[in-house]
């Protein structure tokens, strides 16, 4: 890459995310047990949480008063699973103050804590929530072997109870179709990917949330460990493949930047399907420098406010049809797309002469 | 395509989840891949889901002991099975032999060698010599005393072999 910026790992990894899991001793898993014994465990369960110091000037939403959009807003943004949206009464949340951490209170466990972090710090995020659990675990008994560790309502999450994962932007690889072999490799680890808001493998907006599967065999630090170095490995395939792209195939990527630009600028109807890919496509724009006046975080930005729920939330309670958010999603992302220039590609590409029209 | 679920509505929900190199796939109904909570899939294993459903796989033990059931929460293996959860703590022993093979396909051990809680837990883990390694091993590497971590780590490998072959295989 003569001549080009050096490729940033910055926006490559959007979040990371560690969650455990834990029970009380001698009560049962909330699936299986009766409203009384669920509402008796939320009483005993809140005020410890509440009491952490990382939850001072958090709020605590019992999921029975929440409305079903605030509860879809908390989804879209990762603070609560969508299992736990559907849950009512005896179920609640806390969230801190930053949104840094939150603790699902009878979910599938009793107890779903989790921390989240921008960028690449999954062994950082680790210790934030482990300090929460020491915490409560001198508060509360939780349930534990000394064979099987941990014990959840489900086996898959035996053990340590911890899912840690991150969430990553792979562009690049996608569009040089390296994602497969990628795929299939992490997976020999023992970890997983998936897309993150498509069916299957199907990753919208080029978004990959990779995971640990395994939960009983292993220490915390080394399923951290080995989930960092494997995504910093990714995120450097990433950068290999942006180069790659600007050297060997300059115009295909430009074209895509290009026409993603074009689209926004000018769109008055979007699906989010259609949005999130064409954002993708913006935000690898601005990782090459093609963009002035467009920064990383105004991308992210929009990739957050045009999911359904964010797009509903403004808008009081006339409840939009899927057209009508089509039309606002396409109005939100218009003006921010349009008031920057149109994309200028930083080194010419060997084939730039403009194809001869006659 | 039929519904791996219920066989009777059309699937129109495909998953596909590759771990370990083994491409799994399970294809739902909309009604069923609700009743799952497959609508975000960022949140789902798909051995969540298949489990608990037919267990007719080389491994999983006769159905004959279908009808225990968990002295705690009164939990039978035949609802285990459909609701792909366990009733609370103490299933994991009254549902043991059920278990085990399924624990072994879906994790990389058998023993936890992960953090204890304070207190170490349940009465049980006093005076297991494994459990007290364990808990010496996470004070030296706290304090950063790798020599010493070393040792213990080695130690604790060798009691597990030997409790590995102490127990018979499934």
């Amino acid at each position: 890459m003569s001549g080009a910026k050096k490729i940033e790992a910055d926006g490559i990894v959007i979040t990371s995310r560690v969650r455990l899991a834990r029970n009380l001793q001698g009560h049962s898993f909330p699936g299986w047990s009766r409203k009384p014994e669920r509402l008796q465990l939320l009483e005993l369960l809140r005020p410890s949480v509440e009491a952490l110091p990382e939850m001072k000037g958090g709020v605590c939403h019992a999921m029975d008063a929440l409305p079903a959009l605030d509860k879809q807003i908390l989804v879209e943004k990762h603070l609560i699973s969508r299992e736990h949206a559907g849950r009512n009464i005896g179920s609640a949340v806390v969230i801190s103050r930053d949104e840094t951490f939150s603790v699902m209170i009878n979910e599938e466990d009793h107890l779903r804590m989790q921390a989240i972090r921008p960028g690449l710090c999954l062994e950082k995020v680790y210790a934030l929530i482990d300090g929460v659990d020491t915490r409560l675990a001198g508060a509360l008994p939780f349930a534990f072997s000394p064979k099987l560790g941990y014990l959840t309502a489900c086996p898959t999450n035996v053990g340590t109870g911890m899912r840690a994962s991150a969430m990553l932007h792979l562009p690049a690889l996608v569009l040089a179709d390296h994602m497969d072999k990628i795929i299939s490799a992490v997976g020999k680890l023992g970890l997983a990917v998936r897309g993150l808001y498509g069916e299957g493998t199907e990753a919208l907006g080029n978004l990959f949330q990779i995971s640990n599967q395994m939960t009983l065999g292993e220490r915390e630090a080394e399923i951290v460990g080995r989930l960092e170095k494997v995504v910093s490995e990714i995120v450097r395939h990433e950068i290999n493949a942006r180069a790659t792209l600007l050297e060997k195939t300059p115009r295909m990527l430009y074209d895509h930047i290009g026409r993603a630009y074009g689209v926004l600028a000018h769109a008055r109807i979007i699906s989010s399907k259609e949005c999130i890919n064409l954002l993708s496509m913006i935000q690898l724009g601005v990782a090459l420098d093609a963009f002035g006046g467009l920064n990383a975080e105004d991308v992210e930005q929009l990739f957050v406010e045009t999911q359904p729920a964010h797009l509903q939330r403004d808008q009081g309670h006339s409840r939009l049809s899927a057209e009508e958010r089509d039309a606002l999603r396409a109005d939100l992302v218009r003006p921010v797309i349009a008031r920057c220039k149109a994309p200028k590609f930083g080194i010419p590409p060997p084939t730039e002469e403009p194809p001869k029209t006659t | 395509m039929k519904c791996h679920v219920c066989k009777t509505g059309d699937a129109t929900v495909h998953l596909t989840q590759i771990v370990n190199g083994k491409v799994q796939k399970v294809d739902l109904c909309e009604a069923c891949a609700k009743e799952k909570g497959v609508t975000n899939p960022t949140e789902l294993s798909i051995s969540d889901l298949l489990f608990g459903l037919e267990q007719e796989d080389a491994g999983t033990p006769p159905r004959a002991s279908a009808e225990s059931r968990c002295p705690s929460c009164e939990m039978k293996l035949s609802d285990f099975r459909r609701a792909a959860r366990l009733g609370c703590p103490r299933c994991y022993e009254a549902f043991s032999d059920a278990l085990a093979p399924m624990l072994k396909g879906m994790h990389k051990g058998r023993q936890h060698l992960g953090k204890i809680p304070p207190g170490g837990g349940d009465e049980t883990a006093k005076g297991d010599s494994l459990m007290r390694l364990r808990q010496e091993l996470l004070a030296a590497v706290k304090a950063e005393n790798f020599e010493a971590a070393a040792r213990l780590r080695d130690q604790i490998k060798i009691l597990e072999q030997r409790a590995d072959a102490e127990e018979p295989r499934p």
